[in-house]
């Protein structure tokens, strides 16, 4: 499984074509644009209104950076054990309800953070039923009296985080074991390999670039999260860029902390594709074979249920249920015709949002297998996707400020020579948002599209090539097809991702412009729960259909294939 | 691959069609940090009594980056906040500019503007002491000062002190004492603390109801939303728990902070921006402001609500200029770090 670049890399054609270029042109272009908004953000981090390190390094920082380690370590562990945990079990074994966890274990991923942590608080706090039926059970009068786990604190932001995000993992897992050879695994059976040695030897190395796409959007989640941790007074970095931004009127100093917190990201990123440089791996076309799940029984089969219940009992029913019920006692005070005009806002948004992700990102996932050995190509591709880890309303700074540039130098152009404002042409509409999702999303599109497309054998490309096809038709007749899965779950999660998205949609929107996530951050602000309960449960709902739809096209992907 | 064009094709016509020219048309726009559901019934009255319609855009933050960055080609005209923060920041930036307006100036109080008009305070709260009726007695504290007595070890609840609320605070105690005593104050007040600061002010009253602290620092306003609240009666139950203590009713008054407005520097529609801040700085509309959101009304000589009159009656505000606490707001976030007061 181990070879060189050299000898995989699909060389150049001698006689560079015009076609060719297009790509190497296309991805160049798609990532500068993508750029430009982190870049706009380094550029504020030029000019800090006062040098805030010395302020921050002698008080805070130390907690902000503390906090931060300790959130994206818990974050990353927790939605590895159930995200990788459940994968395997739905992947290789039978027991009762597999069939429904195989995709329920992907409902969590509907709820967007900042309304689980408001279930939760509601549900465990003081005056929540659960203390509630403890003091009525043991007679305790006040909060004095007993001991309760806080859940406004680091631990129950893990929790929360976890709970949302370990979706992420569970998908990209899932697709790597389904893809992965049988033979292989048969192979290191009859080796002698228990089941376990079988996973932790075999498939679990094959699944590792998966596993470490899923794993870096979590920790890229985590580190931009804001709504969480502000709710529950957890100080990371995120919170210190709100701080010094908006109290400490220094918006340049906040963008120096972001921008570091990316860096921060990079290296974290550049170590794990150290740590795996060495594996590059390949599928040959040889998935065809059935896969044979072992069936589990007693204890066995009980423990893989429970294992894969807790998750989306927690993750989803939960919230799920508290959200519906608080929708149904205030139905007739809460439905209004907006609602539908909320919902196809977020629908419109999300889909153009992520078919376009999709676009570019087959684009550049592409450009870099056709020129592979150009290296500032692949770093640029690279840095199109930090976009992801910054949070998300010092990313809208960073739409607004190219876009507004643009604007009023296209609106200074048309009055000198034509006398004629042009205004604002792009800020302030729903191109604005759409362009921060896709930049915002596009690490997960990518990290879909490029690990689905690393596993086509370079061998197709040869054939295809020499068969006459050119590099355009080569991808839609040899590689879309192929990738088909892939690029399905590119689009489901980036399109749930839109759904959720809340603080760029707020900054860049258009005037009496509202989607569900604005309506929801509207009275959930104000710890009005119940007000926003319908709209968070149509966002939930309206995420939820195709997570669906799309778990089953991909198993069913599977089944045909074995078939 | 004919679907996937044609959704390229619909999401790239999506894109071409959302881009829309301003128009000159009868119309006022908006960009606010107040969130809609607490201005939309003014602003349909605005609408309805004018002709004049609004448009509004609402966020808690970036909004005035927007503005700054959208430049001479921005079309909003007003900027509007839920406190003095945003309208300092905007000032010192250049972003909103002055309006002369005698009926502005009649109806706002000079401490609730700024001298040059560029903004205008439209409601008032007081920053109050919520206190246990059953823990804490009459008389028991009386000024913010004494929230630093050691005798409150343990009882006291409050949110973020990185909250704009507790940071407006803050820069007054600076400006009524100076840095140094505002230091240890807040020292000695993180020292009382019952629990991390946590939550937004109704929780904190809800502590105290729930027994977890005597004392809580809250706004004036959420006492009346708790004690009418429909939706959820158990606030009743936190709001009839506490009395409320106005603080430094024998010297300077209670803190007081303000939601207000500002014209901003390239309003296309600037002439109804400004009939728009005097329709809410006007009677009617400050009425209205006191009887939905329980604010004080900045005009003097309005009737209060009935909840203002029983609960709240008369009281002394300070009357600090609110445009010399803006400047002292980054100080007193420094402050909050140096103590470590949210760790």
């Amino acid at each position: 499984m181990k070879a060189g670049t050299a000898t995989l890399a699909y060389s150049p054609p001698r006689q560079p074509r015009p076609r060719l270029a297009g790509w190497y042109t296309a991805a160049w272009g798609i990532a500068l644009m993508v750029a430009l908004p982190v870049l706009a953000v380094f550029y504020l981090a030029l000019f800090p209104d006062e040098n805030i390190w010395v302020h921050l390094a002698s008080t805070v920082l130390p907690v902000y950076v503390i906090t931060t380690l300790e959130l994206i370590i818990g974050v990353a562990l927790l939605s590895i054990l159930a995200g990788v945990g459940s994968a395997w079990l739905v992947t290789m074994y039978s027991f009762p309800g597999k069939r429904l966890f195989e995709w329920a274990l992907l409902l969590p991923f509907a709820v967007p953070a900042y309304v689980i942590a408001y279930v939760y608080t509601d549900l465990l706090e003081f005056a929540g039923p659960v203390q509630g039926a403890l003091r009525a059970l043991f007679g305790w009068q006040s909060a004095r009296d007993y001991w309760f786990p806080e859940i406004r604190s680091l631990g129950g932001a893990i929790l929360m985080l976890s709970l949302v995000l370990y979706p992420y993992i569970y998908l990209l897992t899932r697709a790597a074991f389904l893809e992965q050879s049988v033979s292989l695994r048969d192979a290191s059976r009859l080796l002698g390999c228990t089941a376990w040695q079988s996973f932790y030897r075999v498939s679990l190395p094959i699944a590792r670039p998966a596993i470490a796409v899923g794993v870096s959007l979590v920790a890229m989640e985590t580190i931009n999260d804001f709504g969480t941790v502000d709710y529950f007074a957890v100080k990371s970095l995120t919170a210190g860029i709100y701080d010094t931004w908006l109290n400490m009127y220094n918006l340049g100093g906040a963008a120096q902390i972001a921008s570091l917190m990316l860096v921060f990201v990079v290296i974290l990123i550049t170590l794990e594709r150290m740590a795996r440089a060495q594996q590059r791996q390949f599928h040959s076309a040889d998935r065809f074979s059935t896969l044979q799940p072992t069936r589990l029984t007693g204890a066995a089969a009980l423990a893989a249920s429970t294992f894969c219940l807790l998750p989306v009992l927690c993750g989803f029913i939960v919230p799920f249920s508290l959200l519906s019920w608080y929708a149904s006692s205030y139905l007739d005070q809460l439905w209004s015709e907006d609602f539908i005009s909320y919902a196809s806002h977020s629908f419109t948004l999300s889909l153009g949002a992520a078919v376009l992700s999709i676009v570019l990102a087959v684009i550049l996932a592409y450009a870099k297998r056709l020129y592979s050995e150009k290296r500032a190509l692949l770093f640029a591709v690279r840095f199109s996707s930090l976009g992801y880890a910054m949070p998300g309303a010092v990313l809208a700074l960073g739409v607004i400020i190219p876009l507004a540039a643009f604007d009023n130098a296209v609106d200074d152009f048309m009055r000198r020579t034509f006398d004629v404002s042009t205004g604002l042409l792009l800020s302030g509409t729903t191109f604005a948002i759409i362009l921060a999702y896709v930049v915002r999303f596009l690490a997960v599109s990518n990290g879909a599209v490029d690990s689905s497309l690393s596993k086509v054998t370079p061998s197709m490309d040869m054939a295809a090539r020499s068969l006459g096809h050119s590099a355009s038709q080569t991808l839609l007749k040899v590689h879309l097809p192929l990738i088909r899965g892939g690029l399905m779950t590119a689009l489901l999660v980036v399109f749930v991702d839109c759904m959720k998205e809340l603080p760029a949609t707020l900054i860049l929107r258009p005037f009496n412009y509202d989607t569900l996530a604005t309506f929801v951050y509207q009275y959930a602000s104000d710890e009005m729960l119940e007000r926003s309960a319908l709209a968070a449960l149509l966002i939930v709902l309206v995420g939820v259909l195709p997570v669906i739809l799309l778990s089953r096209s991909i198993t069913a992907t599977r089944r045909q294939n074995n078939g | 691959m004919k679907s996937s064009r044609t959704l390229l094709a619909a999401a790239t016509l999506t894109l071409a069609g959302t881009a829309s020219f301003a128009q000159a048309a009868n119309e006022v726009n908006i960009y606010s940090y107040r969130q809609a559901f607490l201005i939309q019934p003014l602003l349909e009255e605005f609408s309805k009594e004018t002709g004049i319609q609004v448009n509004l855009v609402t966020g808690d933050k970036g909004l005035l980056e927007r503005l700054e960055h959208e430049g001479r080609n921005s079309p909003a005209d007003i900027l509007l906040t839920a406190e003095v923060g945003p309208l300092y920041d905007a000032t010192q930036k250049g972003l909103v500019s002055a309006v002369q307006s005698d009926v502005l100036n009649e109806s706002i109080p000079q401490h609730y503007r700024d001298p040059e008009g560029r903004w205008f305070g439209l409601t008032a709260r007081s920053r109050i002491i919520y206190a246990s009726k059953d823990r804490v007695q009459d008389g028991e504290i009386k000024t913010y000062e004494e929230l630093a007595d050691p005798k409150w070890k343990g009882r006291i609840c409050t949110r973020s002190g990185k909250h704009t609320y507790n940071l407006s605070l803050i820069a007054s105690m600076i400006a009524h004492h100076d840095e140094a005593y505002a230091e240890q104050w807040l020292e000695d007040l993180k020292a009382n603390l019952a629990r991390k600061p946590q939550g937004n002010d109704r929780a904190q009253v809800k502590a105290v109801k729930e027994g977890v602290c005597d004392l809580a620092l809250g706004n004036s306003y959420y006492f009346g939303k708790m004690l009418t609240n429909e939706e959820q009666p158990e606030q009743k139950e936190w709001a009839q728990s506490v009395n409320l203590v106005f603080p430094n009713q024998d010297d300077r008054g209670a803190h007081m902070n303000i939601s207000g407005a500002a014209v901003t520097q390239h309003a296309p529609n600037r002439d109804n921006a400004i009939k728009l801040i005097e329709f809410l700085a006007a009677e009617k509309a400050q009425k209205i402001y006191a009887e939905v959101n329980s604010e004080f009304p900045v005009r003097p000589g309005t009737p209060n609500s009935a909840l203002i009159e029983e609960y709240m009656g008369n009281f002394k505000g300070d009357e600090i200029s609110l445009s010399e606490l803006g400047p002292l707001r980054a100080t007193a976030s420094r402050l909050v770090d140096k103590v470590g007061f949210d760790n």
